[in-house]
């Protein structure tokens, strides 16, 4: 027994310390590696984000420095916190409140006390910050546009929030990224990777030195310049036309389908959206939900097609052999739906495909579109086929352009229908509006331009896209969805009568006033009937003006749609502005000034204004 | 020849495990004390350079240790005894302060720690009275002359202050224990532990109506008698109370905060979680700490010098009593457990050396050996893993410090000597 006590002893407590030992090194290891050892400090080299260029070289956005004030809160030691808020310009409370959220996310970590601060503001600060213990500058690079357009296409880049932070791990607190638009979407490219020092610490949070000798160290990776599809001249002069107006201009390049414009009115300058007072200035756009600034018209606004449609649906009927170029409907000034007449502008007479749609006749379509749904046993079946012809042409789903917003527009399928009638529940004539395009169809500007691009194409197109090169090199292979042809349901022999009736509306028919001299366009009109509620009241408001148009007939370089707000009919507004973009783009030059001026000088705020005046306004006024 | 014969009969195994612990612990104080601009392995201006000094230094100990006749150890271990008290006496005249502490001799190239020597001689000590055939621990009389072997030099260490030291002396009642101090002793010294224990984490009260049940209990199983000894269970109870009672005093109004703090944190007296952590993280801070770097050993540790809490000195005194840390860190689990094992194997073996001999001289001896490794081994390792409240004190063989190296290496090899000599004695 008493020999027994000491063995036991030794054999208790070594059983002992194995089971602690093994609780702590065995069970309790907790994630503890590299990112939470406080023994390691992570100081991170920033590349410089990738420089944007247009398609033609000309540089859009560069980089500017920019300065944070970085606040580590458990080094802060006591300071005049009175002279160092005036130094840094904001007030104590600001100040106070600033260091409190920075403890709480981290009393170890830096964050940011007052972000971007100019080169101006970092040269008086920069000596007087030896001061201040636990604050420190850090450089960062802002944007710096050389273009006052392109707001919408360009995105902005802002501090990484909450909820970046926590969903890519690659980020650290003060750190940039691409919020909307080229930046959002091409933040991996432009980004580059940021460099990783680890330097060794000792418990008095002092450097003693690179963390194995500094082999586990990355170099910061530069960000990619990127080239993109945009034509700088005709964004700036398009947003130019687009003074005082609300709507959206997509133009494209139908062989390539490279956007050569996306323009969005009202827009605002991407410089707003840089440095300090960007927060202040987003809110400003943000909060103006009536003209909506920031929300982009010309991938987001979902009109109705209108006349425009009517391409689509010849096209259609064509390729089912419902009709011929010849076959012929008299139009009554309008058509009857069941025993209502619904009105037409054309003037009436007998018309035929090409005058049918250079005349923009109502009535012929709308026999089309009956002739159509006659050919099938079933509506249902008519729609299917109809359906596939439309859906062929981008409509009706996202586009896959490589921006981060979009809308899907509308091809309504008898899903769609029954879900609005009931099951079974309608019939053609409820849907013959669409022959029209002013039913239940929808597209934003950037799909009418694309079907437009398809239509120029005689048959396929190849997806809107903005990325032209990465780095230099044009996209080619790597981006495949980009570069391979997308056919339509269309054969081609069926375009040419229907390309034919587009140029004639040049040549004789709705935009007759709109040509240029020597360049062979072929567009098509668009009227919109426009529809909104005013103290639960339905009341019609100025139609929207749509056009659409490529150029030049034989061999498109451009094909595009205008969308504008309460412009009235379609060769006002949007066929004006898109004349003036065909011959921007096509000749360099204006010829027809007076044209453009009135572009330029005339706005539509008046239009606008009218339904929250409270008092009665006419409608389609006359302006010229 | 003497020194073949030494080689021959010396216990091979004891000596293997004392270089391996000591190689060991030289090659994790060079990477606590490492630094890129330091020189050699022999640069004399960095701790590991000079701790590979002591190390040679222990080696000429050992020639010395096995050099002379056994015999000698026996016969002059009074005087050992008493030139360890006239040095621990002389340090309230000429001792050398380093943080806080009297303990040293300042010997210019190097500080000598008497308290670490005493160890050595207490031992020898205790054996040669314990073995005089004069002596009979039975009796009151000669159980009070061994205790005051034991406690003379604690007395005079616990004002250096180094109480920690101190303490390890009193592992020497173990060898008493072996020569036949009855067990109750020992049972009584653990009830007064587990008492002081129950008394900080539950009060007075429910300490003595446990008690109370225990006893009742202890009777019903008994079954011989059905009247329950009044007088001694009253008086148990009466003890118990008193001692429970005196636990509190001696807490609340002996004790200073920074005792009661360790207890705080050790026995986990403070309820409230936030308070907690702030102790853990300021007053257990040492131990916070530890814990964390061998935490983040897990199972193969970092590896050797890539230890980053033991680089930016995370945790204080990592060279000397926290140098368990480093191998929890930098070698994991499997070093931990390696350690673990040499000593939990290397005092086994003693054991089972000390319990070989014929001479009682050489047994007892053995025995004091082993329960003044065992204590070190047990405080310093059951503190730095955070089982034990904070007490200071080295890890034999491991921890940086010429003294104590060199004091260890003479306790052991004073042993191994003996036994090797255990054949030619007759008694």
């Amino acid at each position: 027994m008493k020999k027994l006590v000491l063995t036991s002893m030794i054999i208790l407590i070594g059983v002992t310390f194995i089971g602690r030992l093994s609780y702590l090194q065995l069970f309790r290891l907790s994630q503890d590696q590299v990112l939470e050892d406080p023994a390691i400090k992570l100081v991170y080299d920033y590349p410089e984000r990738g420089y944007i260029y247009d398609r033609h070289g000309e540089l859009l956005v560069a980089n500017q420095p920019a300065y944070d004030v970085m606040v580590i809160p458990r080094e802060v030691q006591p300071l005049d916190t009175l002279e160092f808020c005036s130094l840094l310009d904001i007030t104590p409370e600001k100040f106070r409140e600033q260091l409190r959220k920075a403890r709480v996310y981290s009393p170890r970590l830096p964050s940011v006390l007052v972000p971007q601060l100019s080169k101006e503001d970092y040269a008086g600060l920069q000596e007087k910050m030896r001061k201040y213990k636990g604050f420190y500058i850090e450089k960062r690079s802002l944007r710096d546009y050389k273009t006052p357009a392109g707001a919408n296409v360009l995105g902005y880049i802002s501090e990484v929030n909450e909820w970046d932070l926590q969903r890519n791990p690659y980020y650290s607190q003060g750190e940039l990224t691409g919020r909307t638009g080229i930046e959002k979407e091409y933040e991996d490219l432009l980004r580059g990777r940021k460099g990783v020092k680890m330097i060794q610490k000792d418990r008095y949070n002092r450097d003693i030195g690179p963390y194995k000798e500094g082999t586990l160290d990355t170099l910061p990776e530069p960000g990619t310049e990127i080239s993109i599809t945009i034509d700088k001249t005709l964004q700036e002069y398009g947003e130019l036309l687009m003074n005082g107006k609300r709507g959206g201009v997509v133009a494209i390049e139908p062989e390539s389908g490279e956007i050569l414009a996306l323009i969005s009115g009202p827009t605002y300058q991407p410089s707003l959206l840089v440095g300090r007072e960007r927060s202040q200035n987003y809110s400003k756009l943000h909060y103006d939900t009536i003209a909506k600034p920031t929300w982009d018209r010309s991938i987001l606004a979902e009109p109705s097609p209108g006349s425009p449609f009517k391409i689509l649906n010849a096209l259609a009927a064509l390729q089912e052999g419902v009709i011929t170029p010849e076959t012929s409907f008299h139009c009554y000034h309008g058509f009857y739906v069941g025993n209502k007449l619904r009105g037409c502008h054309c003037g009436g007479g007998v018309r035929t495909m090409n005058s049918g749609i250079f005349k923009s006749c109502n009535a012929y379509f709308a026999g089309t579109f009956r002739k159509f749904y006659e050919k099938f046993e079933t509506t249902d079946m008519a729609m299917d086929v109809w359906e596939k012809h439309m859906r062929s042409f981008g409509l009706g789903d996202y586009l896959g352009y490589d921006l981060p917003t979009g809308r899907k527009g509308r091809i309504p399928n008898k899903e769609y229908y029954d879900r609005v009638y009931g099951d079974g529940r309608w019939s053609s004539s409820y849907i013959i509006s669409n022959a029209i395009g002013q039913g239940e169809v929808a597209a934003t500007p950037i799909q009418l331009a694309n079907m437009v691009a398809a239509v120029a194409n005689r048959g396929w197109y190849r997806t809107p896209h903005l990325i032209k090169k990465v780095n230099g090199k044009d996209i080619e292979n790597d981006y495949p969805n980009f570069t391979e042809r997308k056919y339509t349901t269309i054969e081609p022999q069926y375009f040419e009568p229907v390309v034919e009736g587009m140029a004639d509306v040049y040549n004789k028919g709705t935009a007759y006033n709109l040509r240029i001299p020597g360049i062979d366009i072929a567009g098509k009109t668009g009227t919109v009937e426009n529809y909104t509620r005013i103290d639960g009241v339905r009341t019609q408001l100025t139609d929207h003006s749509l056009f659409i148009a490529f150029a030049p007939v034989d061999k498109p370089k451009i094909a595009l749609a205008v969308y504008i707000e309460h412009g009235y009919f379609g060769a006002r507004y949007a066929g004006h502005i898109a004349s003036l973009m065909i011959e921007k783009y096509l000749k360099g030059t204006i010829s027809r000034t007076d044209l453009e001026k009135r572009m330029l000088e005339k706005t539509l705020e008046a239009e606008y204004a009218k339904p929250y005046s409270g008092e009665k306004f006419e409608i389609n006024e006359h302006a010229w | 020849m003497l020194g073949s014969s030494i080689l021959r009969r010396i216990d091979w195994l004891s000596v293997l495990i004392f270089v391996l612990l000591v190689a060991i612990g030289w090659v994790n104080i060079y990477s606590s004390t490492f630094s890129q601009d330091g020189g050699s392995l022999f640069d004399m201006s960095q701790l590991y350079g000079k701790q590979l000094a002591f190390i040679g230094f222990s080696f000429l100990a050992i020639v010395l240790v096995m050099g002379l006749e056994a015999s000698f150890y026996e016969r002059f271990s009074s005087l050992f005894y008493l030139i360890a008290l006239v040095l621990l006496l002389g340090l309230f005249l000429f001792g050398k302060t380093i943080s806080g502490a009297t303990s040293w001799y300042d010997l210019g190239f190097f500080n000598l720690q008497p308290s670490e020597l005493a160890k050595t001689a207490t031992a020898l000590a205790l054996a040669k009275y314990l073995s005089d055939i004069q002596t009979d621990i039975k009796r009151r009389k000669d159980q009070l002359y061994a205790l005051l072997i034991i406690v003379l030099p604690a007395l005079l260490i616990i004002p250096q202050p180094d109480p920690g030291s101190a303490l390890v002396f009193f592992a020497l009642v173990f060898v008493l224990f072996r020569e036949g101090l009855p067990i109750w002793y020992l049972l009584l010294a653990l009830l007064a532990i587990v008492l002081f224990i129950t008394t900080l984490m539950f009060g007075t009260v429910w300490v003595v109506i446990g008690m109370g049940l225990l006893i009742l209990i202890f009777y019903m199983l008994k079954k011989s008698s059905y009247k329950i000894p009044l007088l001694p269970v009253l008086g148990l109870a009466l003890g118990t109370l008193v001692f429970s009672l005196s636990v509190r005093f001696v807490f609340e109004k002996v004790f200073e905060q920074r005792h009661r703090d360790r207890f705080s944190l050790w026995l986990r007296l403070e309820k409230d979680p936030e308070k907690l952590e702030e102790i853990r993280k300021t007053i257990g801070y040492n131990t916070y700490q530890s814990e964390k770097a061998i935490e983040a050993g897990g199972l193969w540790g970092k590896g050797f010098l890539e230890g980053t809490r033991t680089k930016g000195d995370f945790v204080p005194e990592q060279h000397s009593d926290y140098i368990f840390t480093t191998v929890g860190e930098e070698w994991g689990f499997a070093g931990t457990s390696v350690v673990v094992l040499l000593f939990t194997v290397l005092l086994l073996r003693l054991l089972y050396l000390a319990e070989r001999q014929r001479n009682p001289f050489s047994r007892m001896y053995g025995y004091g050996v082993v329960s003044i490794l065992l204590i070190h081994y047990f405080i310093n390792i059951g503190m730095v893993i955070g089982v034990l409240p904070t007490i200071g004190i080295p890890l034999p063989f491991f921890s940086y410090g010429g003294s104590s190296l060199i004091g260890f290496t003479m306790l052991l090899f004073i042993f191994l000597r003996l036994d090797a000599n255990r054949l030619n004695e007759y008694s």
